[in-house]
């Protein structure tokens, strides 16, 4: 198929954009097999450069023969095109209703994008599971990288290569996968270097109504623990849901075949749940009555709040058996491959100081979100504006940021990187000219996020410039009134931050003139000790 | 008198965790001391706001204290009668009874009476007028309450129209609530706009009286830019028509012939009061779940509240600087939502009253002189429960909600606005005393207590706001901020202020200040060691020496240097800042359910509790 068959109409003139809190401007509107390109041809103004993968919704409006596009995007923002001539309008609308909702992935724009920037770094090699293990290996030597997967045949949504213990074989690996769901066995997650603990996460045990059990499932898990210790298995479904899940050949650890373990069953909500409340929450952010309780009522009713005070309770635990209990967890749900991960990585953000960091924290993203299975395909396709009903669309990765945001929040001063960063992959993990969402196996035609993200200027951006490491466990409030609305992302188009803006300029703008002053004052001493050591005669008398 | 009581229990708000201490009972202060850090928690007898006994539990009697400042402690008393010692001691110390006995009275810190007598001389309403351009041609200064005769609620000085004759103020008095007759309390000097302030009229159904229809003519034609007088009524319609019952009322638009009228819906004192209990009711409940804490804000009506004072000094301030049109704002008594309305719109128009000094200026005009009536209101004499009310409180969050919006206006940060709130209610200090000046005359208070605004000033570098831009205020004198709904949030660190574990773990606020004072610092170091430099190279030129370029010993020498420059940090910001935490090593004291009682006790141990949010008045003078 060519992209010029959905085009109809590729230009058209005296187009007027309209977008929030910029002012309106007239130009030409393009379109590409990709993008959606406005200009107003004359130099220094800004051009429009949409991508139609970003592209949520589209709604139509006539007045007459001037018709106008109101394009609601993934980012949730939402533009308005007057297109004068209705034929004109339709055709646009049209075509761009076809190229935002391609099926086929290789028709997506990371296999047609060329950076225009110099790939200094290449994402795609930054962070391999080797090099991870390398760090592991200094650690401890209770550990082994298996290669049972290295043809996806054990788990398909697993990498080639996981990290396992030492004393089980791939054979008993292969057994304990026809035992989780979708094959996910446990694998290591995180090794917390404090006290040896570790943390691993897989797919929930097929145990089925009649209780299947499999030996080499708990020689696994208990495999990490050690002498005399028990373990957590934090499970992120209420015990009634994993019971129903038993009729469906999933269940639960029991007791009996587990007795080292103690499970802990949590409420975290998960597929259409979720996309509701983001489309609830959206709509209520972009409400524009002046009714306060209208607000509060649309703000609780959309869950959206709850779900990230859930998610945060959980990994808040996982991490406190870890680091005060002194006990090894395991984290699964159903699948392993949404609450797991939120609660597997956002407890690492909280222990592990170098998740905290722009690096570490690409590396936690592509571990733990990425190598880990978390099928971003599925879940970003739909943003909150989609007309269609939800499939398999879940806000899951945009849930573990806002809650990444609320630590941040908490501790400004121990993240690296700033809200920017975390905005940024909200972005790109639902419409992006990079990959870090697609499948594993075509990578190499593509060009990372990473790559793009690890040049100077870029990271010069996404940094927190009140960053001072800081080595410790940082554990956040999750009470009600610690926990905010992600004004970042929910109302960025809908106030202005204008102020806040400035008001962070002069932020940075301290932190510079006291650094530059230090410097001064240190170079100084340093001439003065330099000029009285010299010449002892000249010593201030 | 001085009570000491051993082996009493604090217990924490929000989690399973207590320390051991002990408590002592003096005159003035409550005070618990842990046995194992000597961590003081200290709690003016002002501050309490209720005592309440809890039956009796295994480990002992339960003492639940309620403070006006938000912070409840939970003690457990082994013996039931130390606990109820402790009781009725404290049910007798908090209701005194006359203003004598109030703190501010006994309250010393070591200053000599000149020095007091500056601390109170430090704002001057008069020169504030003056900075209005008051008087001038179209407004004066009238004697008629030189006295207090005209109205006892009122300042002795008072500005009104020229062409408001003594015997239209007088007559327009007697038709107004209370004596509250219209006064100009802010001039914008731009457009000759007029913010005046009043009462109710008397009007019931009918009523009507030719002297306060001349004073509004007056206020009207003492402004030429605008052909009418807006008249805010700054309360629900249909209060003002029940109070039509009562022989009140409002403004026929008919009988002024030059006005506009205008509803604007604040509720009075009764539904705040109402409202910041199931605010307080709701947040104080243990692990509140997001869905409840939301529903709550929202049915507390509280948030909507605070949008409607701020919708009403919007309206105001538009008014004003748009349409260059006076505006005469009252309420039912005109002391309550007045002051709110018109302290904040002034507020949104000039840039002085974002300052430090001229928030003072503001609060003393609007609140203290024009008869807030803080002594109920804050409930500082054992009075009419029903007369309670956190009007002033709610002013004190408007101007929070506004600088969240506007982070680079504000001269001060949200511990200035901390601080006010804590004194209002402590009585350490004389400005807040009583119900109107008046009363605070004949209490003597310039001569016997001390003022606030000295005490705040002189630590002024602690309530700075590090983002504040006079250049931006000169760019935007007028604040236009947006009132949709999402823009007023929950003020965490006023209703929190002593529940630390909700607070951030670190304080963007403080590490800027922290950072600004050590560049102030690197400053002077800078210039002395330039002085120094200068001198060497004078040296150097004399005998002809020069030290060689690019010889310094890199590396080790570098680093003592940096260390250095560290520790001065950290001396120079070893200050009372605790709003919000200090560092990520305090350990949070919560768990995260589940964990707690299921499986190991341990958890539910941890480390021992610290309770050191002190906010200033804990300074003891016995």
């Amino acid at each position: 198929m060519e992209f010029a068959e959905l085009i109809k109409t590729p230009r058209v003139d005296g187009v007027v954009l309209h977008r929030p809190f910029l002012p309106t401007v007239e130009g030409t509107l393009c379109l590409t097999g990709h993008h959606l390109i406005l200009s107003s041809r004359q130099d220094n103004t800004e051009e429009l450069w949409l991508l139609h993968s970003n592209i949520d919704s589209i709604e139509k409006r006539f007045v007459g023969s001037l018709g106008s596009i109101i394009v609601k995007c993934k980012d949730l923002r939402v533009i308005q095109l007057d297109i004068p001539g209705m034929e004109e309008c339709l055709n646009i609308a049209s075509s761009i209703e076809a190229l935002s909702t391609l099926d086929s992935v290789s028709l997506m724009y990371p296999f047609f994008y060329r950076p225009m920037f110099e790939v200094i770094e290449d994402g795609w090699n930054s962070f391999l599971p080797e090099d991870a293990f390398k760090d592991l290996e200094s650690m401890t030597d209770e550990w082994r990288l298996s290669e049972v997967n290295k043809d996806f045949s054990v788990c398909p949504s697993y990498p080639p290569l996981v990290a396992v213990p030492k004393d089980i074989d791939d054979e008993t690996l292969r057994k304990v996968a026809t035992f989780r769901h979708g094959g996910r066995f446990p694998v290591l997650s995180y090794y917390h270097k404090k006290n040896g603990m570790v943390m691993m996460r897989a797919g929930q045990p097929l145990t089925g109504t009649n209780g299947r059990r499999c030996k080499e499932d708990e020689k696994l898990i208990n495999a990490t623990l050690r002498p005399g210790k028990r373990g957590y298995i934090i499970d992120t479904r209420t015990i009634n849901v994993a019971q129903q899940a038993k009729a469906r050949g999933g269940g639960i650890e029991s007791e009996a075949n587990y007795p080292q373990w103690r499970r802990i069953h949590k409420a975290i909500e998960r597929s259409n749940v979720l996309q509701e409340s983001l489309i609830k929450l959206v709509e209520a952010c972009n409400d524009q009555s002046h009714n306060m309780d209208r607000w509060l009522s649309k703000l609780e009713a959309s869950n959206w709040q709850t779900h990230v005070k859930e998610i945060l309770t959980t990994a808040c635990l996982a991490a406190q058996c870890i680091d005060r209990e002194g006990a090894s967890v395991l984290v699964h749900g159903t699948e392993g491959t949404d609450t797991t991960l939120q609660v597997t990585s956002l407890a690492q953000i909280i222990l592990d100081p170098s998740c905290r960091t722009i690096r570490g924290f690409q590396g936690l993203v592509e571990r733990e979100w990425l190598q880990a299975g978390h099928p971003f395909q599925q879940r970003c396709a739909q943003s909150a504006y989609s007309n269609s009903k939800p499939r398999q669309e879940a806000p899951v990765f945009l849930l573990f940021l806002d809650c990444v945001w609320q630590i941040l929040r908490q501790f400004p001063c121990s993240f690296e990187f700033s809200e920017s960063y975390l905005v940024l992959l909200f972005e790109h993990a639902y419409a992006s000219q990079f990959v870090c969402r697609l499948f594993l196996r075509q990578l190499h035609k593509t060009v990372s996020l990473w790559s793009w993200v690890n040049r100077h200027q870029e990271i010069e951006r996404l940094t927190n410039p009140l960053f001072e490491a800081n080595s410790l466990v940082i554990w956040p409030s999750v009470a009600p009134q610690s926990l905010l609305l992600w004004e970042g992302v929910f109302l960025r188009w809908n106030r202005s931050s204008k102020c806040l803006d400035e008001a962070y300029e002069e932020m940075v703008h301290i932190i510079e003139y006291n650094k530059e002053l230090q410097n001064k004052v240190n170079s100084l001493r340093r001439q003065l000790a330099q000029l009285e050591t010299e010449d002892p005669l000249l010593q201030t008398p | 008198m001085c009570l000491q009581v051993e082996q009493v229990r604090l217990l924490d708000r929000f989690s399973n965790k207590s320390t051991n201490g002990t408590l002592y009972l003096t005159a003035t202060h409550l005070i618990f001391v842990e046995s194992s850090s000597n961590n003081l928690t200290s709690i003016l007898h002002h501050h309490i706001a209720s005592v309440e006994k809890l039956s009796l539990t295994t480990t002992g009697c339960p003492l639940v204290i309620q403070c006006r400042n938000f912070r409840v402690v939970h003690f457990v008393v082994q013996r039931e009668r130390d606990c109820h010692d402790i009781y009725s001691s404290l049910l007798r110390l908090l209701r005194p009874v006359s203003y004598e006995e109030l703190y501010a009275f006994s309250y010393n810190p070591k200053q000599n009476d000149q020095q007091r007598e500056e601390g109170w001389q430090l704002i001057d309403l008069g020169a504030e007028f003056e900075r209005m351009g008051v008087p001038c041609d179209q407004w004066q200064l009238t004697d008629v309450n030189r006295d207090y005769k005209v109205c006892e609620t009122y300042p002795r000085d008072l500005y009104v129209p020229i062409t408001a004759s003594k015997p239209i103020i007088v007559g327009s008095s007697k038709f107004r609530s209370k004596g509250r007759f219209p006064v100009l309390t802010y001039f914008y000097q731009e457009k000759k706009a007029a913010v005046c302030r009043c009462s109710q009229p008397l009007s019931g159904f009918s009523a009507r009286c030719l002297e306060d229809e001349s004073m509004l003519q007056a206020i009207s034609k003492a402004n030429h830019n605008s052909r009418f007088v807006y008249v805010m009524d700054t309360r629900p319609k249909l209060n003002a028509l029940a109070n039509r019952a009562a022989g009140k009322g409002y403004e026929n638009e008919d009988n002024y012939s030059n006005i506009r009228f205008q509803f604007v819906g604040i509720e009075n004192i009764h539904v705040m009061r109402t409202s910041l209990q199931k605010l307080l009711e709701v947040i104080g409940t243990r692990s509140l779940s997001m869905g409840d804490y939301l529903e709550g804000l929202e049915s507390s009506g509280w948030l909507r509240h605070i949008k409607a004072i701020v919708d009403a000094a919007i309206f105001l301030a538009k008014a004003v600087t748009v349409e260059g049109a006076s505006v005469l704002v009252h309420c039912s008594d005109g002391w309550d939502r007045t002051a709110q309305v018109c302290s904040l719109g002034a507020l949104l128009m000039d840039p002085y009253y974002r300052t430090i000094k001229g928030f003072m200026v503001l609060i003393e005009k609007d609140w203290i002189s024009f008869g807030h009536k803080f002594a109920d209101r804050c409930d500082q004499l054992d009075g009419d429960p029903k007369e309670v009310s956190p009007i002033f409180t709610q002013f004190l969050e408007c101007v929070w909600q506004l600088s969240e919006q506007f982070p680079q206006a504000f001269e001060f940060s949200e511990w200035f606005l901390l601080q006010i709130h804590e004194h209002v209610h402590s009585c350490q200090y004389g400005n807040f005393l009583g119900n109107n000046q008046r009363q605070r005359e004949e209490l003597q208070l310039r001569e016997r207590t001390h003022s606030l605004w000295a005490y705040l000033l002189s630590e002024k570098q602690n309530y700075l706001n590090p983002f504040y831009s006079p250049a931006y205020c000169e760019a935007h004198p007028v604040l236009e901020p947006s009132t949709l709904p999402y823009h007023f949030k929950f003020w965490r660190n006023m209703y929190h202020q002593f529940d630390r574990s909700m607070h951030p773990r670190q304080s963007i606020l403080k590490t800027i200040l922290t950072l600004r004072e050590n560049s102030h610092k690197a400053e002077s170091t800078l210039q002395a060691l330039e002085n120094v430099s200068e001198h060497l190279n004078l040296l150097f030129h004399t005998f002809g020496l020069f030290p060689k370029e690019g010889q310094y010993v890199q590396g080790q020498d570098d680093e003592d240097e940096q260390d250095e420059v560290g520790e001065e940090a950290v001396e120079s910001t070893d200050m009372e800042r605790t709003v919000e935490g200090s560092s990520g090593t305090e350990s949070r004291k919560q768990s995260y359910g589940e964990l707690e009682g299921t499986y190991n006790n341990e958890l539910a141990k941890e480390e021992p509790a610290v309770v050191s949010l002190e906010f200033g008045v804990a300074r003891m003078t016995c």
